[in-house]
């Protein structure tokens, strides 16, 4: 019974990667999934990576790990670029190459069928659930610009990512929430809504640190696209 | 303590090793950065090692790797590591891990099977024992990511240092 549930589990993560990755192809058609799976699990004593049943996602690692590791990241960054804008473009493809696969572990688990299709939607799914399971809770706000139709922002303030960072003044306007920022426009990109995503601080009156704001400018094509949606 | 969910840093040191591997394109090359930013890491780590967990002074290797495998690994990474195969005299021995969480989601493609993925380990623990005058050295004998059934990280003992008070007390 038990090898039941996890090869229908196995088949609906393939159908998953068939049908919403654009990043993966399978040569083989769904039917023979499951008996290839045998196949390998029966030659190899160990099972495949892909044939692992996947992790409930609770374990923890101490934020001291992630800060050093984090600023590592930053300092061999640094090696590599001339200014900040570089600095913090790679930041950013960091997060990217992160963000492209969350969406898919992100929707496996949370059980759900439907993909978003509306842009409001999809926004709801990035301040929700991939806050959550980034930073442990929603994030703060989740607001449309005022100046144009196509920017959305999201606020935050206390990232941790940001935590132990404390940025020189000739660096001027650097936020290391560009690796953030990065994981957004993957999770948006992978998800079909291609935007150019962007981390500032904003200084929040009457608290002495600024707050973090997630900067997102969606294409033209998405507006178009969700305009043309039915809407309800 | 405060923790993460332990699959952003999972994620993270993936993207950090992919990043790597495209500037650097050779493998020994990634190897050799992984172990230096392991050891950046290291020297800074064992700073806060000794301050959160407030250990005396280990009288000898053997303790010094006790404490590395159970209370270190258990800080930071949130999982324990057993001390085994020690040598006759006492300066070798080997970590196994049984479980890893940098390599989670990690499967080697086959261009890449050089490649030490969990050398940053090996450099946190090479850079926080040379600040407290024991060097060692470092390296992966067994490795789940190329078909191994555990982690398992040699350490040898090179030299061990007395303490030196920095400071000349008649100045």
């Amino acid at each position: 019974m038990r090898s039941d549930r996890s090869s229908r589990r196995r088949l609906a993560l393939a159908a998953i990667w068939l049908r919403k990755s654009p990043f993966q192809t399978s040569e083989q058609p769904l039917n023979s999934l499951a008996s290839s799976i045998a196949r390998r699990a029966m030659f190899s004593g160990r099972l495949n990576l892909i044939d692992r049943p996947l992790s409930k996602g609770k374990s923890e690692v101490s934020l001291s790990a992630f800060s050093f590791l984090f600023s590592e990241m930053v300092q061999y960054s640094q090696t590599q670029v001339s200014n900040i804008g570089e600095l913090e473009r790679r930041l950013e493809d960091a997060g990217y190459s992160i963000g492209l696969r969350l969406l898919e572990m992100l929707c496996f688990r949370e059980r759900n069928s439907k993909r978003e299709i509306k842009l409001l939607d999809a926004l709801k799914f990035v301040h929700s659930t991939v806050w959550k399971y980034l930073f442990g809770r929603q994030a703060r706000d989740l607001e449309q610009s005022n100046a144009a139709d196509d920017e959305y922002m999201i606020s935050d303030s206390d990232l941790f990512v940001n935590k132990f960072i404390s940025v020189p003044k000739d660096m001027g306007q650097l936020n290391c929430a560009a690796f953030v920022a990065g994981i957004v426009r993957g999770v948006l990109d992978s998800a079909g809504f291609p935007a150019r995503v962007t981390a500032h601080f904003v200084p929040v009156p009457g608290q002495p640190r600024p707050k973090t704001t997630i900067l997102m400018k969606f294409d033209a094509s998405v507006l178009q696209r969700d305009s043309a949606l039915p809407s309800g | 303590m405060e923790t993460i969910n332990s699959e952003i840093f999972t994620l993270m040191y993936g993207s950090i090793v992919r990043q790597l591997i495209t500037d650097l394109e050779d493998i020994t090359e990634v190897n050799k950065q992984l172990d230096t930013m392991g050891y950046n890491i290291g020297v800074r780590l064992i700073d806060e090692f000794l301050a959160k967990s407030r250990t005396a002074a280990c009288t000898d290797f053997r303790d010094s790797t006790e404490k590395v495998a159970k209370v270190g690994f258990r800080m930071f990474l949130n999982t324990t590591a057993n001390v085994t195969n020690w040598n006759p005299e006492g300066t070798e021995c080997s970590l196994v891990l049984e479980d890893n969480p940098l390599t989670d989601f990690v499967e080697l493609p086959e261009g890449c099977s050089k490649l030490k993925y969990c050398n940053v380990l090996c450099g946190v623990i090479r850079g926080a024992l040379e600040m407290v005058n024991v060097q060692v050295e470092c390296d992966f004998a067994k490795d789940t990511l190329r078909g191994d059934e555990l982690n398992e990280i040699r350490l040898k003992l090179i030299s061990e240092g007395t303490e030196a008070y920095p400071f000349k007390d008649d100045d």
